[in-house]
């Protein structure tokens, strides 16, 4: 059954993969061009994307369906839904029946003293994310067959979509660090085709690579972390790893130049890559960039799913991150600040999407919040609830987008309440969630973490707690600000383009399905599951598949007043909203007169795209072509081979040179060579 | 069964190959059909017979294989090969490769087909003859055999600059050839005979080691190629015919590599030892360099040239890390790059047929007409990034772990080739191949063809497989390379307790 779950969405790749590249062979068979050949054929392709204004997400409007679209849909989305079944099938024999699975598949790689293989483990840290992952990924199949019904390229797009989940479950279910990364550069590469899949598109291909070269760069520290765990484990399954990690506590290992506390340096290495994966600041700037892709990819990958594998990693290796004060630490300064940071750019940007994309950011900045405080299945508990409301909040603006005829500029909607009612009133069930309006999901996940941080804070756990606090609890406030300005801009006011609000109507029933699902959700992750994820009941029902810690308990301890703040500022950003949105809305624009430099530096996301520019992109490329011109050309081949030939033909010419063909000068050379070699004969004679 | 002798017959197969079509008279075009398949036809026989290898190759045994001994010259020097873990490998990747090089060529070498086929398959009996000869003095004349036919493929065959890029292909590995000559020399003043599985247990002296290993070291850094010797590899590769590209990059770099395992190592343990730290940093700046250099490139197979050069770092950092993932990983780096780079040559070519050009803005957007075709660069692009699940993946991961092992530093600097390898390849594909379609020239460009297809099926499999499932080649290799690791161990081991003593005793 296990098996079934993963590897089901695998066999609807390979089907739907199959059908786009049959398809794709009928209309472009293969040979030489042939002078037959004229420019009939590539003409409707040509120059087709610049036309259309960047918003546009449907490009290919024009051209035919790809042969198959229909069965490549119907398939894939029927293998996600039985693995969905599965899925929860084995949540509720795992996570509350106790039954654990290790299932070996085949060897990977033996070599030496390393062996690593390809098995299946699943636990209820598991079981929580094969629900989350194939419950959101269903949906979201099934959303798209109605988003998409005007791409021809349908088939492709499924088999993407199946084939980020295949990743992503390899992912959950690793055994070992190794087959975690495979799934881990597996969703990324998931992730790199769903976001350039409209391949016309420059935008969209300069995110892709973006988004995977970024992801790349925690890589490079997730890859180091996994050899230092080897050769302090000798080892990269995950048994006996955590069967090792408490004889390594005080230990030096040998990193650069510098002998470091082993566990610490593992877990800031490993930490790096769930920075990259997780869009933590410093690395998330390909995360707004990745809502090139279509707006289910957003919903699946970017929100509910990929991103939050960082937040799975750290949670599944919580019995090394446990042992570390100072990597916790990090994770919980390195969660505090995006949760805060992110927050900021969210509150001034127009783009419907990156609006989301931000707050995605931000939340799972409060993730790593909890891990970092130790409070693991609380980050878990966030990551559970968050995917339902987060990927709600994508699929209704998908619905927006829909009905504005791909717009996504909320300074252009308005009023829309009237024309798409249900996606109103889910939108207004996400954004309570992620506010955390009381009895929403998002009620009792965030302010968990809030109290944890707190908690933390007050036992001296960890000295970031404090901060975390306060950027956890300032950034409530903004949150619920940025959440409210998103839908009064979009859903309430008068219509800023009359033409399309007009035209906007109510989405097809196959994305309404998974909006009204989403909302249900919204409210049902929330407080049937507290007691498993944040209560007492969290230790029998994680029990061992992550470190279940005192800090649980603390939470419960914390002063009355303080389990109240985070609704004071999610009643405060409300007000702000509802005030400068609705009530005077000529406030936001004198205040952003005012503060024109605050303004400029969120709206352009804390320059950090220029920043990177400046200091990775430019010197990189200059580098590489000094590199070429300079190394390779002048010093490289001019030292060797040009300037060794130079060389030779320099000495031939003088050596020409001398043979000048005048008696007198051959005479003389005769000359000076008998007169030395006498001068030599005679001094060597004398000895 | 009665043994015959299946190694000399996989060596010296082409040869005949090449003697008939030598018979052909003439060239019309009967003629140049008649050479292609013979070429095709002795090739895939010559495959056949190697896997007849591979079904009988015993690989729980690190000893050498399918020996065949004859008396040649001078009473010492004899004709003596065979095959282990890590030699086998090798023998096989040439033995696969050339049926597809030999498609490959079909269409695009319309000019002197008769001895171009003749060169290929001389090419192929001296590559093998490389990897499966037992005689230094015998895998002298394959390794230096091997650069003829190639010089004379680039020459012949290849594009505006080819006399440039073949004088400085000679250029280079002549120097190194002369050196090794003289080490070899050495050696055989030293111990006596020429004969390797000797040489293999000798013991040579501190003094020896150090020259005859520098003396390999400049024969084989320029096959690899390391840095700074690598400038001849871009312009020979983007001069080559698609088919010399491919045998270039899958094979004949790998004899460096292989040499390296061969020689170098097990023959000179201590001065192997001494110099790593020099090897360590010509690799790491290989893979930084050439990956950035790589970058700011304008020509298709420029780029994947030195990409090429990149990857190679991480065989000679792995082999010089001297443990088993080192060694097992750069065995396996080798036969994966083989089989990616060769691919990703043939995806130039299969462009390079119909445009004539390999300059990069003069495409974008092929996906519109070539679907099939994106689908298989998308492929091994991402083998070349070394995403898990292709062979990429295995060797690189390897290589860096046996090299963390023993230096941090070194691994931590080298796996900055993963970020800019995706850098590059991507940037490559997304310019090539993404985009809208609209240069005019392009508007009639066809997706690949059957022939095309079948080339490349073959290592669309291998690739994954290897990358899902490296087991066999790992297997293949690991008895021998654990016997390798195991005596350069040994080998150190003596000599410092040597030295431990001298220096013990008072001044």
């Amino acid at each position: 059954m296990y098996q079934a779950i993963v590897f089901l969405p695998l066999l609807g790749f390979v089907i739907a993969a199959a059908i786009a590249i049959v398809g794709a062979r009928t209309l472009h068979p293969g040979g030489y061009p042939e002078p037959g050949d004229d420019h009939a054929h590539a003409e409707p392709h040509a120059g087709h994307a610049a036309v259309h204004a960047p918003h546009d997400d449907h490009h290919h409007a024009s051209e035919p369906a790809a042969p198959g679209s229909r069965p490549a849909e119907v398939i894939t989305t029927t293998l996600l839904f039985v693995s969905m079944a599965l899925s929860w099938i084995a949540f509720a024999r795992i996570g509350f029946g106790g039954q654990e699975v290790r299932e070996a598949i085949a060897p990977f790689i033996f070599s030496g003293d390393l062996k690593v293989d390809w098995a299946l483990r699943i636990d209820s840290l598991t079981a929580v994310m094969l629900v989350v992952v194939t419950t959101v990924s269903a949906l979201v199949h099934l959303y798209s067959i109605g988003y998409m019904v005007d791409d021809p390229d349908r088939p492709r797009f499924f088999g993407y979509l199946s084939l980020f989940t295949f990743a992503m479950l390899m992912l959950v279910t690793a055994d070992n660090l190794v087959q975690l990364f495979f799934g881990w550069e597996g969703v990324g590469l998931a992730s790199y085709l769903l976001i350039g899949f409209w391949y016309k598109k420059p935008s969209a291909n300069a995110a892709a690579i973006k988004a995977f070269v970024v992801n790349r760069v925690g890589d490079f520290g997730f890859l180091l972390g996994i050899f230092g765990v080897f050769v302090a484990t000798g080892a990269v399954d995950f048994d006996t790893i955590f069967a090792q990690a408490p004889s390594l506590t005080g230990k030096t290992m040998h990193f650069l130049s510098w002998d470091l506390d082993t566990l610490t340096v593992i877990c800031l290495l490993l930490f790096m890559g769930a920075m990259g994966k997780s869009a933590q600041f410093l690395l998330h700037t390909w995360l707004p960039d990745a809502m090139e892709g279509p707006t289910p990819v957003s919903a699946l990958i970017h929100a509910a799913t990929m991103v939050t594998a960082g937040v799975f990693m750290v949670a599944r290796l919580s019995p090394l991150f446990e042992l570390s004060p100072t990597a916790l630490a990090f994770v919980t300064f390195i969660g505090a600040t995006t949760a805060l940071f992110a927050a900021t750019i969210g509150l001034v940007q127009n783009d419907i999407k990156r609006i989301v994309a931000y707050s995605t950011c931000s939340q799972l900045g409060y993730m790593f919040v909890a891990m970092g405080v130790g409070a693991y299945s609380v980050g878990m508990y966030h990551l559970f609830t968050h995917a339902f409301f987060k990927a709600l909040l994508f699929l209704g603006c998908g619905s927006v987008i829909v009905a504005m005829h791909h717009e996504q500029d909320i300074r252009q909607m308005g009023g829309l309440r009237h024309r798409i009612p249900f996606t109103y009133y889910t939108m207004v069930i996400g954004t309570l969630a992620l506010t955390g309006f009381p009895l929403t999901a998002g009620y009792f996940s965030k302010d968990a973490i809030i109290e944890a941080a707190f908690a933390s804070d007050h036992a001296g756990h960890n000295p970031m707690a404090l901060y975390a606090f306060v950027c956890t609890v300032v950034a409530a406030g903004l949150t619920a600000f940025y959440s409210w300005r998103l839908v009064f801009k979009t859903f309430h006011g008068r219509p800023h383009d009359q033409k399309h609000y007009e035209q906007a109507h109510e989405s097809p029933l196959a994305m309404l399905i998974p909006l009204g699902a989403l909302a249900v959700g919204s409210f049902l992750a929330g407080l049937p599951f507290l007691d498993a994820f944040v209560g007492h009941g969290a230790k029998e029902f994680f029990r061992g598949s992550l470190v279940v810690s005192g800090i649980l308990d603390e939470m419960h301890h914390i002063p009355e007043a303080i389990s109240y703040v985070p609704t004071v500022m999610m009643v405060g950003g409300f007000a702000v909203a509802w005030l400068f949105y609705l009530r005077n809305p000529k406030i936001p624009r004198a205040l952003a007169k005012a503060l024109w430099p605050v303004y400029q530096f969120l709206l352009n996301k804390w320059y950090f795209d220029e920043l990177y520019d400046r200091i990775f992109v430019r010197p990189a490329m200059w580098l590489g072509r000094t590199l070429w011109k300079q190394g390779d050309g002048t010093v490289i081949d001019g030292l060797g081979p040009d300037g060794i030939s130079a060389r030779v033909v320099d000495v031939t010419r003088n050596v020409i040179r001398l043979q000048t063909g005048y008696l007198y000068h051959y005479a003389f050379a005769m000359l000076i060579g008998v007169a030395a070699f006498v001068t030599w004969f005679m001094l060597g004679g004398l000895k | 069964m009665a043994s015959w002798p299946v190694l000399s017959v996989t060596v010296f197969l082409p040869l005949v190959g090449a003697l008939l079509i030598m018979m052909l008279r003439t060239e019309d075009e009967a003629v140049k059909s008649n050479a292609r398949w013979i070429a095709l036809w002795t090739t895939v026989i010559t495959f056949a017979v190697s896997l007849v290898m591979v079904w009988r190759f015993d690989p729980g045994s690190a000893e050498f294989q399918f020996v065949e001994q004859q008396p040649w010259l001078a009473g010492t020097i004899k004709y003596h090969v065979g095959v282990d873990g890590i030699s086998l490998p090798f023998v096989i990747l040439t033995t696969a490769l050339m049926p597809l090089c030999i498609l490959a060529s079909w269409k695009p070498i319309q000019r002197r087909v008769k001895e171009y086929m003749i060169a290929f398959l001389v090419l192929e009996t001296m590559m093998t003859g490389t990897f499966a000869a037992l005689d230094v003095v015998v895998f002298y004349l394959f390794f230096e055999g091997g650069l003829i036919p190639m010089f004379l493929i680039i020459g012949v065959w290849g594009g505006p600059r080819r006399v440039y890029a073949s004088f400085k292909f000679f250029l280079y590995t002549l120097l190194g050839s002369v050196l090794m000559l003289l080490a070899i020399m050495a050696m055989y003043g030293e111990a006596g005979t020429t004969d390797i599985p000797t040489l293999l247990d000798h013991d040579f002296p501190r003094n020896l080691q150090t020259w005859a290993w520098l003396a390999f070291f400049a024969s084989f850094a320029v096959k690899m190629p390391m840095w700074p010797v690598h400038t001849w590899l871009p312009d020979a590769h983007v001069e080559a015919p698609t088919a010399g590209s491919v045998i270039l990059a899958a094979v004949l770099l790998k004899m460096g590599g292989y040499g390296f395992l061969r020689f170098s190592l097990p023959m000179f343990p201590d001065a192997s030892e001494y110099f790593a730290p020099m090897v360590f940093v010509l690799s790491v700046v290989a893979i930084i360099y050439t990956s950035l250099v790589a970058l700011m490139q304008e020509d298709v197979k420029k780029l994947i040239a030195y990409s090429s050069v990149a990857h190679m770092g991480f065989v000679t950092m792995g082999i010089f890390a001297g443990n088993t993932q080192g060694v097992a990983g750069s065995v396996f780096q080798m036969i994966s790059h083989g089989i990616v780079s060769g691919a990703l040559f043939l995806c130039v070519g299969v462009i390079y047929d119909r445009m004539h050009t390999r300059e990069i803005a003069a495409y974008g957007g092929l996906v519109n007409r070539m679907p099939v075709y994106a689908t298989i660069f998308m492929i091994f692009t991402l083998a070349n990034v070394g995403l898990p699940g292709t062979s990429g993946f295995i060797g690189e991961f390897l290589t860096l772990m046996g090299t963390f092992r023993v230096n941090t530093w070194v691994a931590f600097f080298a796996s900055f080739g993963i970020i800019l390898s995706a850098c590059y390849a991507l940037w490559l594909y997304r310019k090539v191949v993404l985009g809208v379609l609209d240069k005019p020239s392009l508007a009639a460009i066809r997706d690949v063809e059957p022939r095309e297809i079948l080339i490349f099926a073959p290592l669309l499999v291998l690739t994954i497989w290897f990358g899902v499932y490296p087991k066999p080649v790992l297997d293949m290799s690991a008895a021998s390379v654990t016997a390798l690791v195991q005596n350069y161990h040994d080998a150190l081991a003596t000599p410092k307790a040597f030295a431990l003593e001298r220096s013990s005793v008072p001044k």
